[in-house]
């Protein structure tokens, strides 16, 4: 048995995963819209954790898991914004944030 | 960094339970404001984590756009849209929250199978300290020059699709007159309410 000399890589994969999943049921479950975008988010930031892990174990001094995760963050302040806009248009339409009742294109 | 290992690993896992508690809570909690509170506490352990993983930048990064930016952006959301309605009862609920349970408890044992069993060629965790903030601006400014600039543009249409898509509609009809109307009319000079000196009504237009 090697004594411990660090947090292993996969305790952070680990929990990147269990953010993931939660974020998945999240993402499946919700009837309210803006928690859809909030499970959104825990996803995204589940690969970022996954990103910056592997950045600084196995990168090196080449850090290019930093620079995707800040395109990450990018992308992810875009969709946050476009989403609650979206949403904030089917709550005029609609009267109501229930994702069951937004239907419209479904059939 | 610069912390001793127990130290290290007592700031772990503090910080993977307030991130998966407060996971937990976002997604399961009734009340979707405290939902929102929580994704904040969740992003600021999520920024601890990365200063664990010898990432300032980024950390102090996710705390400007997360915390600082999308958070109140959501919470905005929740106080612009926040009825409340008693959701519509439907049957198949419980079926459903179930078999979503099997999914991603099959996903996780997927992923932890996945991140145990690989042999990972581990060089260990190395850090460049502050060197890596200049290294970030080479990657931008170098290699990943493209994708900098296609993120800035990107970030120029998303601007644009949410003033597009959040923009109250304009009202097609102009309420007084009837006469269709458009965005250059509301410079025009309405139709006054009052009746006028002739003694006309003023909801019927004059020709």
């Amino acid at each position: 048995m090697m004594p411990i000399t660090d947090i292993p890589l996969q305790a952070y994969l680990v929990v990147a995963a269990i953010l993931f999943c939660i974020g998945v049921w999240g993402l499946i479950n919700s009837r309210n819209a803006v928690r859809v975008l909030m499970s959104i988010e825990l996803m995204l930031n589940a690969v970022n954790l996954n990103m910056m892990a592997f950045s600084s174990y196995l990168d090196g001094a080449q850090v290019r898991g930093q620079v995707f995760a800040v395109f990450v963050i990018t992308v992810a302040a875009a969709e946050a914004a476009v989403g609650l806009a979206i949403l904030l248009s089917l709550y005029r339409n609609r009267d109501t944030v229930d994702m069951e009742q937004f239907n419209l294109l479904r059939w | 960094m610069g912390l001793a290992l127990s130290t290290r690993i007592i700031c772990f896992l503090l910080l993977s339970g307030a991130l998966l508690l407060g996971a937990l809570g976002v997604v399961l909690l009734p009340n979707v404001v405290y939902s929102a509170f929580l994704l904040g506490g969740v992003l600021l352990s999520m920024a601890g984590l990365y200063l664990l993983l010898n990432a300032s930048f980024v950390a102090a990064a996710q705390v400007l756009v997360y915390v600082g930016a999308v958070n109140v952006l959501i919470l905005f959301a929740i106080m612009l849209v926040n009825k409340r309605e008693p959701l519509r009862p439907m049957r198949v609920l419980l079926l459903r929250r179930l078999l979503s349970v099997g999914v991603c408890l099959g996903l996780l044992a997927l992923l932890v199978q996945v991140a145990l069993t690989t042999p990972w060629a581990l060089p260990g965790p190395a850090s460049i300290g502050e060197a890596a903030l200049t290294r970030i601006g080479e990657h931008f400014f170098t290699d990943y020059l493209l994708p900098f600039e296609v993120a800035s543009v990107l970030l120029l249409m998303a601007m644009i699709g949410a003033i597009v898509l959040a923009r109250r509609d304009v009202l097609a009809r102009d309420v007084v007159t009837g006469e269709p109307a458009d965005q250059a009319l509301l410079e025009r000079q309405r139709t006054p309410l009052l009746p006028s000196q002739d003694g006309s009504s003023p909801s019927v237009p004059s020709p």
